[in-house]
């Protein structure tokens, strides 16, 4: 459903390169990690597929879509089919938890019956049934981002984009977040994650691309964490 | 469409009212803005009444003969209110000279006593011209002083006294030219000032909200809604800090309306509560205006990518 056409990004006319010749494809209901050193290319990789960054060639398509042809003011749509959570949560500081998540619902034009319906199983399915009514600022890193997590489910999008999602968090916080990931996606949403955490790559025992300067150097079914 | 609309609004009212701190300073930097606007406005009311008085006690009179026939003053006076320049014309008769001056002299007796001698009134008719601009009596000074020429072998105008009112006369004009002149420098040099003020002090508010507008994109919102919230916020800053700005000039104006009333002969609070539905429209019109202009022109750049 992504698939990367020989993707390079260049930077000063082509002296440094974030990405060199990428190529691969995530099939649907697919678990994808991408692992690599910091500068490897994983966040790049993933600003292509939200289309926040362009390459400098080569083409990116959602299933037969191409992702930078799309013109800015149907971006949004685009968006919408894609859930993104990000190390450093992005929520939005003055809206409450529920609030957080009703946001993307209204942005997507849903009915006020659906978001009353949907928040509360969003945050139920992320265990913060309880803590709603709290701001950004009232909750802990691992809340944070389950609550970035439901906000990032609750469109029912295709596919969920995970830029580093447990690198702000503790043990157990990290622990909670890919459960709830590994939850997502056995529900049969696709899940692409990058992630530095050997212990969650050698825990979830699914795909996983290893980058290294801008290239794809390893790409195995059930891999381990190797560098 | 109507939920959107919904949305935006509550969007904006709530934002309002969590960003408590960022809306107050922005109310208060739009309120000092208008409240100069409308010091600026209120001078320059005062500067063109005050010289429109000024301006409605000069006027050019034409004496004439005592001899002169009735219709023929009428001639000169239909002639004179012809003329496109000419505001007003005021005729008073021999009769009417007459009684003006007993009524003026009548305590002299002397005077009287000579005005008793004379067999006939020795006074003739006269008109009082009023001109729409100062400007213009030069004009009409000229037409009067042919009509004058014309009938040199039979003279009905005994003088016009335009000539004696000159000076007074141009320097009034050249006064009310230079306070006009210097007074719309000042205004648009102000309104300057206040349309880069409040762009920035909205820019701000809205630069402390750029993080939230690139999440906002990145959830799927639309460019409307993402900007409509902020909009209506600028109007709401507009919208209250024209209402507290003239909050403040009320004080202002009950204190100074007794005091212009003595000076320039025009009360200042009687205006502002007469015209207050004016006043009103202008300055927060000017503020709500000014707030949404610099909203759309702060948000545009966090829009783009």
């Amino acid at each position: 459903m992504i698939y990367f056409d020989n993707v390079s990004k260049l930077y000063n006319d082509g002296r440094s390169a974030a990405l060199m010749e990428v190529t691969f494809q995530v099939a649907p209901k697919e678990f994808v990690s991408i692992v690599g050193h910091s500068g490897a290319g994983k966040t790049t990789l993933l600003k292509m597929i939200i289309a926040e960054d362009k390459p400098t060639e080569g083409q990116v398509f959602f299933e037969s879509l191409d992702i930078h042809k799309i013109p800015r003011t149907k971006l949004p749509h685009y968006r919408r089919k894609i859930g993104t959570v990000f190390q450093d949560f992005k929520l939005l500081p003055n809206k409450t938890a529920y609030e957080n998540i009703a946001f993307a619902m209204e942005a997507n034009g849903r009915t006020d019956d659906e978001i009353a319906e949907n928040v509360p199983q969003a945050l139920e399915l992320v265990d913060l049934a309880d803590k709603g009514f709290n701001f950004p600022n009232e909750l802990s890193g691992g809340e944070k981002q389950r609550v970035a997590i439901a906000r990032a489910i609750v469109n029912q999008p295709d596919i969920i984009v995970a830029d580093e999602p447990t690198g702000n968090l503790d043990p157990i916080a990290t622990y909670e977040v890919v459960n709830i990931l590994r939850k997502i996606n056995d529900l049969g949403t696709t899940v692409i994650m990058t992630t530095h955490n050997k212990g969650v790559i050698d825990e979830l025992g699914r795909r996983v691309i290893t980058m290294d300067e801008g290239r794809i150097v390893r790409d195995d079914a059930t891999g381990k964490y190797v560098l | 469409m109507f939920t959107a609309i919904r949305r935006i609004t509550r969007a904006g009212f709530v934002g309002f009212w969590r960003n408590a701190y960022v809306s107050l300073a922005s109310i208060f930097v739009l309120m000092v803005v208008l409240f100069v606007i409308g010091a600026t406005m209120f001078i320059d009311q005062l500067l063109v009444t005050s010289l429109n008085q000024l301006q409605s006690k000069v006027d050019i009179n034409v004496y004439f003969v005592p001899n002169a026939s009735v219709e023929e003053i009428e001639a000169i006076r239909d002639a004179v209110k012809a003329l496109p320049d000419v505001a007003n014309v005021t005729y008073t008769s021999r009769e009417d000279a007459l009684a003006k001056f007993r009524e003026k002299y009548g305590n002299n007796e002397i005077t009287m006593q000579a005005l008793n001698e004379l067999d006939d009134n020795p006074l003739g008719a006269n008109l009082a011209i009023q001109a729409k601009e100062l400007s213009q009596y030069e004009s009409i000074s000229g037409f009067l002083e042919e009509k004058q020429l014309a009938t040199a072998q039979n003279p009905i105008i005994e003088n016009v006294n335009y000539a004696r009112n000159k000076e007074a006369i141009d320097t009034l004009n050249s006064i009310m030219e230079t306070v006009e002149r210097s007074s719309s420098i000042i205004t648009i040099v102000l309104i300057i000032a206040a349309i880069l003020i409040t762009f920035n002090t909205i820019r701000l508010a809205i630069y402390t909200a750029r993080e939230e507008i690139s999440i906002m994109r990145l959830v799927g919102a639309s460019n409307m809604f993402i900007r409509g919230p902020f909009l209506l916020q600028g109007i709401m800053y507009g919208f209250a800090a024209g209402v507290l700005s003239l909050l403040i000039w009320y004080p202002i104006m009950i204190w100074l309306g007794p005091r212009t009333e003595a000076f320039f002969e025009f009360n200042l609070f009687t205006y502002f509560v007469s015209d207050f539905s004016h006043i009103f429209a202008l300055i927060v019109g000017t503020g709500v205006i000014l707030g949404f202009v610099s909203s759309i022109l702060a948000i545009a750049r966090y829009l783009r990518v």
